[in-house]
């Protein structure tokens, strides 16, 4: 089993018998993370919860707005999953899509009141605020910061970044207020995209065709190491399922990232802004086991 | 004490204003200010993001939310939620003038978002904790800085001027990636809502508690102050009145029911369908 022969053969085969999550769409990525065969989809197609500020700019609004909501169960305990579907406007929050999100988890919130111990997973595949519904891609977002907050004290709320569209702006708030963040290689978490920055600060402060050095600052891999995530996965929906399983399992964690304040203002004291941004030297200074 | 002129910064002359002092370093920098001051019948803490230009970090000089003043608005307000141990929740006011977050490499590396975040997480737990929690909105309100710092609060109150600006994007910015002349998005801002800069129009979609004219924003004089005041101390009171500590409010207006019809649409059908689903 271990001999140096097999084991590259048995990782050929394990990658050939993985199922790609990050090619999924977003119903079957939730109902991937769900016990098999409890998925429902609730709010859906036929409901036309479209948008209606999108037809006003000549847009075709989308007959779930992008965000597809799950009921079921997660190891028989009852949950839901919001999905975020990247290929309707960049995944981008709007009105109606950000509604249903924050209102999933004000519904998860009443019945943890009521002892029903309901379990939330975000998949965020996002770049923030629909710039279409400006305003109100903003209010819905600080609505999702609000339920998050006041639900994390019962209950896990577990956020998972898989990957092509990575999460952004508003939203990698939301993302990380949530209990545990699981994320792959191929997710990015930042607050502004590197375009945006590009623009804002001048391509001297960072070129967005650089993505080396976008993916080195910003990549799953980098976030995990310096403990901006909780679970580095692979791209396999079991797997992504497992971690999501093991975060429930582990529970509360006794003080979430985003408390964390002491902390993090010390190791930003320690930081000299003077110096080049230097990823692998930030590894070794906030890393685990630093 | 800061000794930078108040005329650099709204949120710096309204904090100065509003308190009769001078803002208070937090957790002694420059950018986060607070003032412990009379508000009504109260002592309320007000709190404020301002330029420091000698900021270690050149990407938060002019009043930005960056990392360093998210941590330590997330500090100044997990303190002031600590310090009220006799049942007492003190009212907290943030004065909300913020250009943007902070855009620039280390603040990516360093991670921004997570700074803004327990920003907000903070602001969220004093909500939640009882401290009646009111945003004042005296210039910019825009986008991450705005989630950070202030978009959190139990009622919006904002000042009725055209140097009053909520939105997701700068405008220049907004208008290079929806592809479109800034001029068509000011148009476009009158007619669809919530695409509009201007604070008149965001009103219309429900969410404000009060918005207030004839005061002068970029140079209050102490009348001014004190009719913000007034008002500040009656969203305190409706806020302790209401026995509410969630952001329902802001679906509840008359105005919310129109132009936020859908927000509500979805939570209603979300209560239909909620239970029948598992």
């Amino acid at each position: 089993m271990s001999s140096p022969v097999n084991a590259p053969a048995q990782d050929w085969q394990k990658f050939l018998a993985r199922k790609s999550f990050i090619e999924l769409s977003a119903q079957d990525r939730a109902t991937a993370l769900l016990d098999a065969g409890s998925g429902r989809v609730i709010l859906g197609p036929f409901d036309r919860l479209k948008s209606p500020w999108l037809p006003q700019q000549g847009i075709v609004a989308q007959a779930d707005d992008g965000v597809v909501l799950v009921r079921g169960t997660i190891d028989r305990q009852p949950a839901v999953v919001a999905a975020i579907e990247s290929d309707f406007q960049g995944g981008s929050m709007g009105e109606v899509a950000g509604a249903k999100i924050a209102g999933a988890l004000e519904m998860t919130l009443a019945d943890h009141r009521k002892g029903i111990p309901t379990r939330p997973v975000i998949l965020f595949e996002t770049g923030g605020v629909r710039l279409q519904e400006a305003n109100l891609g903003l209010a819905v977002i600080a609505e999702i910061h609000a339920a998050i907050v006041a639900l994390r004290p019962h209950v896990p709320v577990v956020g998972v970044i898989a990957g092509m569209v990575g999460c952004f702006g508003g939203m990698s708030l939301a993302a990380s207020l949530c209990s545990h963040l699981v994320a792959t290689k191929q997710a990015r978490l930042g607050m502004n995209g590197p375009e945006v920055i590009e623009q804002e600060a001048g391509i001297q402060e960072l070129d967005a065709s650089d993505k080396r050095t976008i993916w080195s600052l910003i990549g799953g891999e980098q976030r995990f190491a310096i403990g901006q995530v909780d679970a580095l996965v692979e791209d396999d929906a079991d797997a992504i399922a497992a971690a999501v399983r093991a975060a429930f399992a582990a529970g509360v964690p006794a003080t979430p990232r985003s408390a964390r304040v002491d902390e993090y203002l010390a190791k930003l004291a320690a930081f000299d802004p003077t110096q080049a941004p230097d990823p692998k030297a930030l590894r070794a200074a906030w890393g685990k086991g630093a | 004490m800061s000794t930078t002129a108040s005329s650099d910064s709204r949120g710096r002359a309204w904090l100065n204003a509003l308190t009769g002092g001078a803002g208070v370093p937090a957790s002694g920098k420059n950018s986060v200010l607070y003032v412990d001051a009379p508000l009504g019948a109260d002592t309320a803490r007000f709190i404020a993001v301002v330029p420091d230009p000698d900021n270690r970090f050149p990407r938060a000089r002019k009043g930005e939310v960056g990392l360093e003043q998210g941590w330590t608005l997330a500090r100044l307000v997990r303190d002031t939620i600590a310090a009220d141990t006799d049942g007492h929740r003190r009212p907290i006011v943030a004065v909300v003038d913020v250009t943007s977050q902070a855009y620039g490499k280390r603040e990516e590396m360093l991670g921004i978002h997570l700074a803004c975040a327990a920003a907000a997480d903070a602001y969220a737990q004093a909500r939640l904790a009882g401290h009646p929690v009111i945003a004042l909105l005296v210039g910019k309100c825009m986008s991450g800085a705005f989630l950070a710092h202030g978009y959190q609060a139990n009622r919006l109150v904002a000042l009725d001027d055209p140097g009053v600006l909520v939105h997701a994007m700068g405008k220049q910015a907004a208008a290079r990636i929806t592809r479109r002349p800034v001029s068509e998005l000011d148009e476009m801002g009158d007619k669809i809502p919530p695409m509009s800069y201007d604070i008149r129009n965001y009103a219309k979609l429900g969410m404000l508690h009060a918005l207030i004219s004839g005061v002068t924003a970029a140079a209050p004089t102490p009348a001014d102050a004190g009719k913000v005041a007034a008002v500040l101390a009656d969203a305190v009171a409706d806020v302790r009145a209401s026995g509410r500590r969630d952001l329902s409010n802001r679906l509840a207006s008359p105005q919310a029911q129109q132009l936020r019809a859908a927000s509500i649409e979805v939570r209603r059908r979300l209560a239909e369908q909620w239970h029948a689903a598992v």
